[in-house]
C-alpha cells in the first residue's frame, strides 16, 4: 500500500534532525498560524498563489530563493564546522552518511533552488518592464513554473523527514548513484527534485525567450534592447539548449534505478563516461545561465550609480553572445583527468581560456563605465564593485585549471571548491543581491536600508576571502574535496580560518535578513518611499513607470527612438507616460489556479514514485493531465480593464509626481 | 462566440499585443528536438554495446517497420487535410480527419507495443544490455510523445464538437497539434533510418 515507505523510514534516532524537523514545524505552524489568524489565506490565494502578474511572481521567487539561501547556508556552515572538529582521530558530529548528503543537498539547494529561483526571479521582474510590455508571452506558464519549481524545492526538503537524501555529490555521478551502491531513495529523491524543477526552468526559458523576441516596445530593435535582457536573451537560450541534455542524462539514471537498464551501470555494457558528458554538457552552460545575468545586473547598476551611459554597449553584447556560444565548448573541463586524451584536453583547455577574453571585455568595460564617472558609493554598487575584485580573481584561478596539465593536480581538491565559489558567491551572488537592491524600490515601492546593506556586504565580501582562501592553499597542499575527517596536521590551521569566514557570512545573511526587515518596518519614511519611481535617476524604461508598476506596468506603450530610452526622454523633457493619455481598455490575463494544481499534482507524483507507491503516482499524473485538459477547455482567461480605471491610476501616480516635485 | 470574436478583434488593434503562441510552442518543440538529440547520441554510443545478447539485426522485422511507418506518414497527411478543412472553417470534416488521424496514430503505437512485447518475450527487454537499454528509450520517447498526440487530438475533437465556428485560439491549437505531429514524423524518420535501417546493414 505505502511502497517502501514505513515508520523506520523517519528519522528519529538522528537528534540534528528531530530538533531541525521541531523548528521547521514551530516556524511553520506559527507562520501559518499568525496567516489564519489574520484571515489571509483567501487573499494570498487570489492575489499571489494563483497569480499570473510576472512582478509577483517575482517576488514570491526570492522569497523561495531565500528559503533555499537559508537552507544552503544550514548546510554548509555545519561541513565547515564538522571539518573544524574532525581532525586527528576526532569523528566530528556528522557519521559520513550524513555528512555526504549535507554536501549533495548543499550543491544541489544552491544552484537549482538558490541562483536559479533567484535568478528567475529578477527575469520576471524586470525583462517585461526594461522592453515595455505588459506581461510575459505565456502568464499562466509563467505561474506554473514557479510552482514546478516550488514543489521540487518542497520535495527535497522533504526528504530530510521522510527517507534521505543522496550521498553522491550535486551531480551523482555513476555508478555511485545507480541501485547497486545507492539502493535507498536519496538518488531517487534528488532525480525527482532536479526533474520537476528541470520542467519549471525550461518553461521560464521558453517563455522569457518568446517575451523578448515578440513582445519588445515598438522601435526597441535589438540594439536598443537594454543589456540586462540582452543577458535574460542569451540565459534562455542557454537554458533551452541545455536542461532538455539534462533532462535525458537525469532521466535514463532514472530508467536504470526503476528499470534495472544499463546506461550508466558497471555490467550490461553501460558507460559512464557517458553521464559525465551529457551532465556536464548541460553543467557547464548551466554556470553561464547563472553568470551571464548577473553581468545584466552589474551593466544597469554601474553606469546608474556613475551617472554615465554604459561604456561599449555593442561590446558588451558582443561578448555577452560569444560567452553565450562558447559556454558550450568547455565542458571536458571538469574531467580533464578521466582519459579524453591530450588532444582532446588540449582543445577544450584552450577553448576554456578563450571564454576568459570576452570576459575580460565586460569587466574592463564596467571600469571603464566608471571611469571620470560620478561614481555613489551605494551599498547597491558596493556589491559591484566587490564583485570586479573578486570575480577577477575566480576567474584566473579559473585559467589556471584550464590547463590540463595543471588540472591532474587540481582536480578534486579543495582549490577547485575555493574557484567555484570564488566565482559563484563573488559572480552570481553578489550580482544578485546588488540586483534586489537595485530593483527592490521597484518590486515594493520603498528602498532597501542601506546601512544594513553595507553591513551584510563587508560581512559577506570579508567572510568569502576568510572562508575560501584557505581552500585554495589547501588544495595545493592536496586536501582532497567531500572528505569528512582527515589525520594531516597541516591542514587543521587553515580549516579553523575558513570556519571563522563561514561565520563571518552567517553574519552577512543575518543582516541581510536584518535589511528586509528594517526595510519594511520603515517603508513609509519619507526618505525610503518611492514616489517617483525613479528613485535612482536611472536609464532604462522599468524605471519609467510607477514603483510598484500597476498591473499592465505600461498604460500607453512607449514608443522607443534610443538606447536608454528613459533616460534620453529625462534629458529631453519627454513625458514616457504620455500622462493625460488618451486611455484605452487594457487586456490582461486572468489569474488561474491550474499552476498550482499541476504543482501540486507533480510532487505528490514525485513523492509517490520515490516510494514506489504506484496507485498513488498512476492517480496523480491522471490528476496533471486532467487539470491541463480542463485549463486547455477553458475560455474564461482574461478579461479588461476599462480605460476609466486606468486613468484613474494614471491620474493618481501623476499627482504624486507633481506633490513630489512640489516640494 | 462573441467572446472568441472579443478575443480576436483585441488582437488586430493592439498589433504588439499579439499571443506568440504558435511561435512558443515551436521554440518549445525545438528543446523536445535536444530531447531526441540527445538520445540519439547515446543511443550512438551504445550501439554496439550487446553485452553478448541479440543485436538489431538479429531482432528487427523490416515487414512490421514498414507497416509502423507507412501509418504514420499517411497519418501526417491526414492531419494536413484536417488544417485544409480547419482553413475552410468546415468543423464537421475538421473532426472526421481528425478521427482518421487518431486511429492511424493508435495502429502506430499497437504496432509498436506488438513489437516491444515480442522482443520482451524474447528475453531481449530493456535490461538485457546498453543497447536494448538505448534502443527502448529512444523509440519509446518517441512513442510516448505519438502517445500524448492521441490524446492532445481527442480533446481537440471533444472541444470542436458542438461548436460552430473555429476561433482563433482553437486554430493556434491545431496549428500547434500539426507542428507536433509532424515534428514527430520527422522524428519518426530518424529513428526508422538510423536505429532500424542502421542496424540491418
Amino acid at each position: 500500500m505505502l511502497g517502501r515507505l514505513s515508520f523506520a523510514d523517519i528519522p528519529v534516532d538522528v537528534p540534528i534532525l528531530v530538533g531541525t524537523f521541531l523548528g521547521v514545524a514551530i516556524i511553520g505552524i506559527t507562520v501559518l498560524g499568525l496567516i489564519t489568524y489574520y484571515g489571509k489565506w483567501g487573499y494570498l490565494w487570489k492575489e499571489w498563489f494563483t497569480s499570473v502578474d510576472h512582478k509577483r511572481l517575482a517576488i514570491m521567487y526570492v522569497v523561495v530563493g531565500l528559503l533555499a539561501l537559508a537552507r544552503g547556508f544550514a548546510d554548509a556552515i555545519m561541513m565547515r564546522t564538522q571539518l573544524a572538529l574532525a581532525y586527528a582521530g576526532n569523528p566530528g558530529y556528522l557519521p559520513p552518511h550524513h555528512y555526504d548528503q549535507i554536501f549533495s543537498a548543499h550543491g544541489t539547494i544552491m544552484i537549482f533552488f538558490m541562483a536559479m529561483v533567484i535568478m528567475t526571479a529578477l527575469f520576471n521582474l524586470i525583462v517585461p518592464l526594461q522592453i515595455g510590455a505588459r506581461d510575459v508571452a505565456f502568464p499562466f506558464l509563467n505561474n506554473l513554473s514557479f510552482w514546478m519549481t516550488t514543489v521540487a524545492f518542497a520535495l527535497i526538503n522533504l526528504s530530510l523527514f521522510v527517507g534521505e537524501f543522496s550521498q553522491c555529490g550535486w551531480l551523482a555521478y555513476p555508478p555511485l548513484s545507480e541501485t547497486q551502491f545507492s539502493p535507498g531513495v536519496g538518488v531517487d529523491y534528488y532525480i525527482w527534485a532536479v526533474q520537476l524543477s528541470g520542467v519549471g526552468t525550461l518553461l521560464t526559458g521558453v517563455n522569457f525567450f518568446v517575451t523578448i523576441v515578440k513582445m519588445r516596445a515598438p522601435g526597441m530593435t535589438w540594439m536598443k534592447l537594454p543589456v540586462f535582457c540582452w543577458t535574460a536573451l542569451c540565459a534562455c537560450v542557454l537554458i533551452m539548449v541545455a536542461f532538455p541534455v539534462l533532462t535525458v542524462a537525469v532521466a535514463l539514471l532514472g530508467l536504470d534505478r526503476y528499470f534495472g537498464m544499463h546506461f550508466f551501470t558497471n555490467d550490461g555494457g553501460g558507460n559512464q563516461m557517458l553521464y559525465l558528458d551529457l551532465i556536464w554538457a548541460w553543467g557547464h552552460p548551466e554556470v553561464y545561465i547563472l553568470i551571464i545575468p548577473a553581468f545584466g545586473v552589474f551593466s544597469e547598476v554601474v553606469p546608474t550609480f556613475s551617472e554615465k551611459p554604459l561604456f561599449g554597449y555593442a561590446t558588451m553584447v558582443y561578448a555577452t553572445c560569444a560567452i553565450m556560444v562558447l559556454s558550450f565548448l568547455v565542458w571536458v573541463h571538469h574531467f580533464f583527468t578521466m582519459g579524453a586524451g591530450a588532444d582532446v584536453n588540449a582543445f577544450f583547455g584552450i577553448m576554456t581560456m578563450v571564454i576568459s577574453i570576452p570576459t575580460g571585455v565586460k569587466l574592463f568595460n564596467w571600469m571603464f563605465t566608471m571611469y571620470k564617472g560620478r561614481v555613489e558609493f551605494h551599498a547597491t554598487m558596493y556589491w559591484a564593485i566587490g564583485f570586479m575584485i573578486t570575480f577577477s580573481i575566480g576567474g584566473m584561478t579559473g585559467v589556471m585549471m584550464a590547463i590540463p596539465a595543471a588540472d591532474f593536480v587540481l582536480h578534486n581538491s579543495l582549490f577547485l571548491i575555493a574557484h567555484f565559489h570564488n566565482v559563484i558567491i563573488g559572480g552570481v551572488y553578489f550580482g544578485y543581491v546588488c540586483g534586489m537592491n537595485f530593483w527592490a524600490p521597484k518590486a515594493l515601492g520603498f528602498k532597501f536600508n542601506e546601512a544594513w546593506g553595507k553591513r551584510a556586504f563587508w560581512c559577506w565580501f570579508v567572510g568569502f576571502y576568510v572562508a575560501f582562501m584557505p581552500l585554495y592553499v589547501l588544495g595545493f597542499d592536496g586536501m582532497t574535496r567531500r572528505m569528512n575527517h582527515y589525520d594531516n596536521p597541516a591542514w587543521y590551521p587553515w580549516m579553523l580560518v575558513a570556519e571563522v569566514g563561514a561565520v563571518l557570512i552567517f553574519f552577512g545573511i543575518a543582516c541581510q535578513l536584518i535589511q528586509i526587515y528594517v526595510s519594511i518596518r520603515d517603508r513609509n519614511l519619507a526618505e525610503n518611499v518611492d514616489v517617483t519611481g525613479d528613485p535612482w535617476n536611472a536609464r532604462s524604461l522599468e524605471w519609467s513607470t510607477s514603483s510598484p508598476p500597476p498591473p499592465y506596468n505600461f498604460a500607453i506603450i512607449p514608443h522607443i527612438h534610443e538606447l536608454d530610452a528613459f533616460m534620453h526622454d529625462k534629458e529631453n523633457g519627454i513625458d514616457t507616460r504620455h500622462a493625460g493619455g488618451p486611455y484605452e481598455p487594457i487586456h490582461m490575463p486572468k489569474n488561474t489556479a491550474a499552476g498550482f494544481f499541476i504543482g501540486a499534482f507533480s510532487f505528490v507524483l514525485g513523492f509517490a514514485a520515490i516510494w514506489y507507491i504506484w496507485w498513488l503516482a498512476a492517480i496523480a499524473l491522471v490528476g496533471v493531465f486532467a487539470t491541463v485538459i480542463a485549463r486547455s477547455a477553458n475560455h474564461d482567461v482574461d478579461y479588461y480593464i476599462p480605460a476609466e480605471e486606468v486613468a484613474r491610476i494614471e491620474n493618481e501616480h501623476s499627482r504624486k509626481l507633481m506633490a513630489q516635485a512640489a516640494e | 462566440m462573441a467572446h472568441d470574436t472579443t478575443f480576436a478583434d483585441a488582437h488586430s488593434e493592439h498589433e504588439h499585443h499579439e499571443l506568440p503562441t504558435v511561435f512558443g510552442f515551436w521554440v518549445y518543440l525545438m528543446t523536445d528536438c535536444i530531447i531526441f538529440g540527445s538520445l540519439f547520441a547515446v543511443f550512438a554510443v551504445l550501439h554496439n554495446q550487446f553485452n553478448g545478447g541479440p543485436t538489431g539485426k538479429e531482432l528487427f522485422e523490416l515487414s512490421g517497420l514498414a507497416m509502423e511507418t507507412a501509418l504514420l506518414l499517411i497519418s501526417s497527411i491526414t492531419y494536413g487535410f484536417g488544417m485544409i478543412a480547419a482553413h475552410k472553417g468546415e468543423i464537421k470534416s475538421v473532426m472526421m480527419w481528425l478521427a482518421v488521424t487518431f486511429l492511424l496514430g493508435l495502429g502506430f503505437v499497437f504496432l509498436e507495443l506488438k513489437e516491444f512485447a515480442h522482443m520482451i518475450a524474447e528475453g531481449a527487454g530493456p535490461d538485457r544490455s546498453a543497447f536494448l537499454s538505448a534502443f527502448f528509450t529512444l523509440v519509446s520517447t518517441h512513442g510516448l510523445h505519438v502517445s500524448c498526440g492521441l490524446i492532445w487530438i481527442v480533446t481537440l475533437i471533444v472541444q470542436l464538437a458542438g461548436t460552430t465556428a473555429i476561433s482563433e485560439r482553437m486554430m493556434n491549437k491545431l496549428t500547434m497539434l500539426s507542428l507536433f505531429w509532424h515534428f514527430l514524423d520527422i522524428v519518426w524518420i530518424c529513428v526508422f533510418t538510423y536505429v532500424y535501417l542502421a542496424s540491418m546493414i
